[in-house]
């Protein structure tokens, strides 16, 4: 496969390659969890054309579908929960360690 | 922050695990395709024209089946965290939502049902058209209310493990007619795993949507009541 990759194939999959592991490392090392959940998102979007790259297109759907979409608002509900959680600990403790959420 | 030993520890163990994937990657031959030759030297007794699905459903169905099976073990896990009312997840939808539900579910669902129907002869199958329709599922369940109180428990459960009981049923069943444990009489494989994709592709869908809800729904509105959103009951 190497040799027959022409120059605008690798003009597409290294800046998609290095992106990937631009936002890869972006996402573990955001202290903003909201934060983390959107580029993990968009990893996961990313990471879906790559895989169609690779030819493996039922790996790319099934990225897109359960990588992005499901694990992403499973994510969102999850971080939601925290904090209200949070909340409810803070305000009914009155701790001197306050988080705003 | 870690004390510093164990952040050393710590870096050093990753460092040797990327080490080992990495030298279990080059240790890889370069052409071992050993198993592309067979599977489509056999395709045609698949009853189906897709590889993947072939090996998936056919060739190595019993991974397929334990990990259909691993998917449900993760809703009982969901379930045992603790009891949660769904009316009390939901919030009111805004106008925008809901317009954009009424467009985006129908295609859903047509979706969903392409990808079942297509996995047999290109990529797709009961995984891909699943989330489509988890999709589907959660879309909804940020959404409309009185879909979310009226699932009724029985018809949830049936559906959840719809996958699981028909797969295993099959595969029993072509051990009854005596051939061995998911090996499908070779004129009935193609509907066989067709029908094998459809329960999985419901217990898929309806598994990933219970597992957002992140608790066992309760049965029907007012045996449990909670003040707040996702708070779990207490078992006593």
């Amino acid at each position: 496969m190497a040799e027959s990759m022409t120059w605008s194939q690798w003009l597409f999959d290294l800046p998609l390659a290095l992106v990937l592991l631009w936002l890869a490392w972006r996402l573990l090392s955001s202290t903003d969890l909201f934060k983390a959940v959107v580029l993990f998102i968009a990893f996961g979007l990313l990471m879906a054309l790559a895989w169609v790259r690779l030819h493996a297109v039922d790996i790319a759907l099934a990225e897109a579908a359960i990588g992005a979409g499901v694990t992403g608002a499973l994510f969102l509900s999850a971080l939601k929960r925290m904090n209200s959680e949070q909340q409810k600990l803070d305000d009914g403790e009155n701790d001197d360690e306050r988080r705003d959420v | 922050m870690r004390p510093f030993p164990a952040k050393l520890i710590i870096i050093l163990l990753l460092m040797a695990l990327t080490g080992l994937f990495a030298w279990a990657i080059l240790s890889l031959p370069l052409n071992g395709t050993s198993l592309r030759t067979q599977v489509f030297a056999n395709i045609g007794h698949s009853g189906v024209s897709n590889p993947v699905t072939a090996v998936l459903l056919n060739f190595r169905g019993y991974d397929t089946l334990l990990e259909i099976t691993v998917l449900f073990l993760a809703v009982l896990g969901v379930w045992s965290l603790g009891t949660i009312h769904i009316p009390d997840l939901l919030q009111p939808a805004g106008l925008f939502l809901m317009a954009l539900l009424r467009i985006l579910l129908p295609a859903m669902m047509l979706t969903a049902g392409y990808l079942l129907w297509a996995g047999a002869h290109a990529p797709g199958g009961a995984f891909q058209a699943g989330a489509v329709l988890g999709g589907a599922g959660i879309l909804l369940l940020l959404t409309e209310v009185r879909f979310a109180s009226t699932i009724d428990w029985w018809p949830l459960r049936t559906l959840l493990s719809a996958g699981i009981l028909v797969f295993s049923g099959v595969g029993l069943g072509s051990m009854a007619l005596g051939g061995r444990l998911l090996e499908y009489p070779r004129d009935w494989a193609g509907i066989l795993i067709l029908i094998i994709e459809s329960a999985a592709t419901l217990s898929i869908g309806v598994t990933l949507m219970v597992l957002f809800v992140g608790g066992k729904p309760s049965k029907a509105d007012g045996t449990v009541s909670m003040k707040s959103t996702g708070q779990r009951e207490d078992k006593t």
